[in-house]
């Protein structure tokens, strides 16, 4: 560590060790939770989208309530309606479910992977319908088949039109991670609660906090900007 | 009808709780975004400085920890400065800073910054020659933005305001985080009580969505009004 951190570090009453500590610890739990939610809510979106956008109201309908309800509610109302609702399931606590989800961290996760799987269904489904018909037709006119047609042309093209609002989704998700704090898990804003009221020191506490979150959300603005320009590079005029 | 246990009663309360703040925290984000967004087109460069850094330092921060340290930090400078003040002029001024206030304060706030974006993009949407225009009958700066910008900007406006208030009504919730009794609360402390989480949130949950429906309707009709004699191909 360099001389002039440690000088800084040993000085100061509240960024200590073992509170930068706590901090990275947070850290790590809100990384973990914002990206395997992000994973698991596009893994399930794709599939979702395909069937929203489905001429079939059996088929649409369903995905549709989803993700109007999901949309329509506070994060934080499904966050305590899972955190809550799943130990009063009858039985849960005798079957192997109840391991999984005694703590917070997997009732937060399963709340975040369910909001933002129905927002991005909604996502996608923007950009599917909005593929051009002209590609669809060719596609057809090459004969290819329904899956074949979705797998190299809808969904490939969909994606190039869905990442700007996708990785507003993401940003999205990142801050509203911040309420897993309520339901007793320490990721970063739950870190800087415990800091808070350790010191009584809201400032130090919540604006040191502030800047990590706005350090990540930088990060994945850049790292979108990157994809969006590899994703669009073909529309880049040739001299540009 | 489904039996509250007798919390019917303080949920109601807490509804209302729930609609004024949201209310409140709108009248607060549309001042803020009409400011911020005339300070962004603005010639001087350091009103649009100061624009541009609000806006992007409210997108860098969670809305729940802009809300704590508003909550937290609020009561601190208040009691800092009632220190300060007694002990340099012997004023004795108190001020309890309340969970409202600091919603309030934080929603509006954060989605002023929102407002400022799709204000700009609105003003930019009206044609140029239209403002050269009232300018040239001598119309003041004033009537200009209030009889000819105002009206043609609104229709671009409309629906970027829409969506920032159906974000808006769903984060007036993380202000039960920090002790308002708004309807989100009462739920809470309903279930944990009668260990009845289903029973409380998901009636909670339906008055979001009837919120967020009838809004949808509201906002669809406003749009409808403020195209008027707007030609739409189809």
């Amino acid at each position: 560590m360099p001389e002039f951190l440690a000088e800084l570090l040993n000085r100061n009453d509240i960024f200590t060790a073992s509170t930068i500590m706590e901090y990275w610890g947070g850290l790590v739990t809100t990384v973990q939770l914002v990206f395997l939610s992000l994973v698991l809510g596009l893994l399930l979106a794709v599939p979702l989208a395909i069937m929203r956008t489905s001429k079939n109201p059996l088929i649409n309908t369903p995905v549709w309530l989803y993700t109007y309800v999901f949309r329509g509610t506070p994060l934080l109302i499904q966050l305590y309606i899972i955190y809550y609702g799943l130990a009063q399931i009858e039985g849960i606590q005798q079957t192997f479910w109840w391991e999984i989800f005694r703590g917070a961290f997997y009732p937060a996760l399963l709340a975040f992977t369910l909001n933002t799987a129905a927002y991005t269904t909604e996502i996608i489904r923007g950009a599917i319908v909005a593929t051009p018909h002209g590609e669809i037709e060719a596609a057809k006119a090459y004969g290819m088949s329904w899956a074949l047609r979705m797998r190299r042309i809808i969904l490939p093209s969909a994606a190039r039109r869905a990442v700007q609002a996708y990785s507003n989704e993401v940003i999205f998700m990142l801050h509203a991670s911040a309420i897993a704090s309520v339901v007793t898990l320490v990721d970063l804003t739950g870190a800087a609660r415990n800091i808070y009221s350790r010191f009584y020191a809201p400032f130090e506490a919540f604006i040191f906090v502030a800047l990590i979150y706005m350090a990540l959300t930088f990060l994945l603005v850049f790292a979108f900007r990157k994809l969006e320009n590899y994703l669009l590079q073909h529309q880049r005029p040739v001299n540009g | 009808m489904i039996d509250l246990k007798g919390y019917g009663p303080a949920l109601l309360d807490g509804a209302v709780v729930t609609i004024e703040l949201a209310l409140l925290s709108l009248a607060l984000s549309l001042t803020l975004g009409l400011i911020g967004a005339s300070a962004k087109l603005s010639k001087s460069r350091v009103a649009s400085g100061i624009a541009t850094t609000y806006t992007t330092l409210i997108r860098g921060v969670p809305d729940l920890v802009m809300m704590l340290l508003f909550y937290y930090g609020g009561q601190v400078a208040v009691n800092n400065l009632s220190d300060y003040l007694y002990d340099a002029y012997g004023v004795d001024f108190f001020f309890q800073f309340d969970p409202f206030i600091a919603g309030v304060l934080t929603i509006g706030l954060i989605f002023g910054a929102y407002m400022a974006e799709t204000f700009r993009g609105a003003f930019l949407a009206v044609e140029r020659g239209q403002i050269e225009a009232a300018r040239a009958y001598g119309f003041s700066r004033w009537r200009t933005f209030h009889r000819i910008i105002l009206p043609q900007m609104l229709r671009h406006a409309l629906p970027g305001i829409g969506n920032n208030w159906q974000v808006l009504l769903k984060t007036t919730a993380l202000v039960s985080i920090i002790g308002l009794t708004d309807m989100v609360r009462v739920a809470e402390e309903a279930a944990k009580a009668e260990r009845m989480p289903f029973h409380f949130f998901i009636p909670v949950a339906f008055v979001y969505l009837s919120l967020t429906a009838i809004s949808e309707l509201f906002i669809k009709w406003l749009t409808k009004r403020a195209n008027v004699g707007v030609v739409q191909g189809s």
